[in-house]
């Protein structure tokens, strides 16, 4: 059967095939692009001239576009198997077969041409690099596999059904890889939508629980995977991964500064990170996170981030008048990098973020080493940076960023990429 | 008796398919899938050819690569790798760890057994 009202999505077809752009088609055949976008799809019907020039440079037989059908598999099927005579006969006999065949071979196409330019992004993000090896190693099984089973004369039954099975496996995953890939670029960073990452499921997680975890304090490590399986937000095993972990340190810095102590050293002194240090005998970077800890209703909001020695940020309580970038690296200027530079000194300032409505916050940062150096590892270092909204402290404040792609801060010596704000504000 | 080739890659899928083509191209084809213990599988079986994944479980393919060049037994083995990545930086490693040949993830079947063909010939 032929139908001819698809001439235009069979030239389509072709063209993507030969991954030829439309302007680029429409100008070899002598026509408007405007023109050929309505032919391909199926909006203008077109035949003598025009079709025949559209054909000549797509190197087809005129008649394969206007009959379709078995003649474009077998174009399919050509070129799924580069060269390799009986394309016809299988088309021919195999009829079913070879439009699943076709149309894994169309898939495939797809997928490299997305490949291709998601292997430019490989470097920059080793979770896409990951999803993409999925999904290059399924089209390597499918593109071996579909090659045996149309080149094969003689392809004994027992693996012809084998191949046929490894092929529908292997498409399984390919479908299932590219909508992963397809939804993890489609999301936009601040989007609840798209893949989420072990960090993103702790965030959530405890911002459901407000980061208080008053029932832990009483219970101990034993409540600890009641706490895990109840929350809807650690999806994956990494997410439970880093909930755990956080909550063993949420132990162990109760123990040290257990709640009651807190809040009565909170009654007396106020959000005073050095006096309640001194006062509760532990370090600063435990009161810190402590202080997290506490309900608004008595601490008022108290943001923290905490960093390794990398610079990456492995804890973001947000306070609402300073931002902090999800993904990418935050400001050089913070305090909390600069206290890497020398751990034992912290450091407390002002600080307002560059842009319209910047506030000024008060904050204080601190590193504290987890592990110490040795001969064969540097020490494990992790910087946190307590943030108080307005101020206490009289004086300037620092003039910072969230991240240099949106700071207008204009003449910064510390920006490492251009702002995509434009210059000044 | 063909020549025997060892296929060291983790995705059953590819090794299936690699090798149905390279038993019927009449080679004795023996597969291995994890990077542990790859070097000493390659040791045991003595293999006129190596065909090797550049990501494998347990061990990178570079690593293996350059083992398989310092061993007095199978130095001169020739050695196809496979990668996912086509980039000239992954080129440049493979040929800087001995790799006779390097061919990229999604490959044809034809230019596979052109390239395996070629490694033992020359």
């Amino acid at each position: 059967m032929h139908d001819r009202s698809l001439i235009g999505t069979r030239i389509r077809e072709r063209r993507l095939q030969q991954g030829m752009k439309q302007a680029q088609l429409a100008k070899s055949a002598g026509i408007s692009a405007p023109y050929l976008n309505l032919i391909e799809h199926n909006r203008r019907r077109i035949g003598g001239k025009i079709l025949n020039r559209l054909a000549d440079v797509l190197e087809v037989e005129a008649a394969q576009l206007t009959q379709g059908a078995e003649a474009a598999l077998v174009a399919t099927l050509n070129a799924a198997a580069a060269g390799v005579p009986g394309a016809e006969e299988f088309a021919g006999r195999f009829t079913g077969w070879a439009r699943v065949l076709a149309g894994k071979h169309q898939r495939v196409e797809v997928l490299e041409r997305n490949l291709r330019i998601l292997t430019e992004r490989l470097a920059h993000d080793p979770r896409l690099a990951v999803a993409l090896h999925e999904v290059i190693d399924a089209v390597t099984a499918v593109r071996a596999t579909a090659s045996i089973l149309v080149e094969t004369k003689d392809l004994e039954p027992e693996w012809q059904a084998r191949f046929h099975r490894n092929l529908n496996e292997d498409s399984g995953r390919l479908a299932e890889g590219a909508e992963h890939l397809m939804r993890y670029l489609e999301a936009a960073p601040d989007t609840q939508a798209g893949i989420k990452t072990a960090q993103d499921e702790l965030h959530a997680f405890l911002e459901d629980h407000d980061y208080c975890f008053a029932g832990l304090e009483k219970a101990g490590e034993a409540a600890i995977d009641g706490i895990i399986t109840a929350s809807d937000m650690l999806s994956s095993d990494a997410g439970a991964g880093l909930a755990r972990e956080y909550l063993l340190q949420y132990l162990r810095d109760a123990q040290r500064i257990p709640m009651n102590r807190l809040l009565e050293e909170v009654a007396r002194y106020g959000i005073v990170p050095d006096r309640l240090s001194a006062a509760l005998g532990a370090d600063l970077a435990c009161v810190f996170r402590r202080l997290t800890a506490l309900s608004g209703d008595v601490a008022g909001p108290v943001g923290l981030v905490i960093c390794d020695a990398a610079g990456g940020v492995t804890l973001r309580k947000p306070l609402a008048e300073f931002d902090l970038p999800r993904v990418s690296a935050g400001c050089a200027l913070w305090p909390l990098y600069q206290v890497l530079a020398q751990p034992q000194v912290p450091v407390r300032a002002n600080l307002k973020q560059a842009g319209p409505g910047g506030i000024r916050v008060e904050a204080f940062a601190v590193a504290e080493q987890v592990r110490p150096a040795s001969f064969d590892h540097p020490a494990q270092i992790r910087a946190h940076m307590l943030l108080l909204p307005g101020t206490a402290m009289a004086g300037e404040a620092r003039a910072v960023g969230t991240t240099c792609r949106t700071c207008p801060l204009p003449d910064c010596p510390a920006r490492r990429e251009p702002s995509v704000t434009g210059q000044g504000f | 008796m063909g020549k025997q080739v060892l296929v060291i890659e983790d995705e059953p899928n590819i090794i299936e398919a690699i090798s149905y083509i390279l038993s019927r191209d009449g080679w004795e084809v023996k597969t291995h899938s994890n990077g542990h213990d790859a070097v000493e599988a390659a040791r045991a079986r003595g293999p006129d050819l190596i065909v090797l994944d550049v990501m494998l479980p347990g061990k990178s393919g570079f690593d293996i690569l350059h083992e398989i060049r310092g061993d007095a037994a199978l130095g001169q083995v020739p050695v196809l790798m496979l990668t996912a990545r086509g980039q000239n930086k992954d080129r440049e490693m493979a040929e800087r760890a001995g790799a006779s040949r390097y061919m990229t993830k999604p490959f044809s079947n034809k230019d596979f057994l052109d390239a395996v063909r070629d490694l033992v010939r020359s």
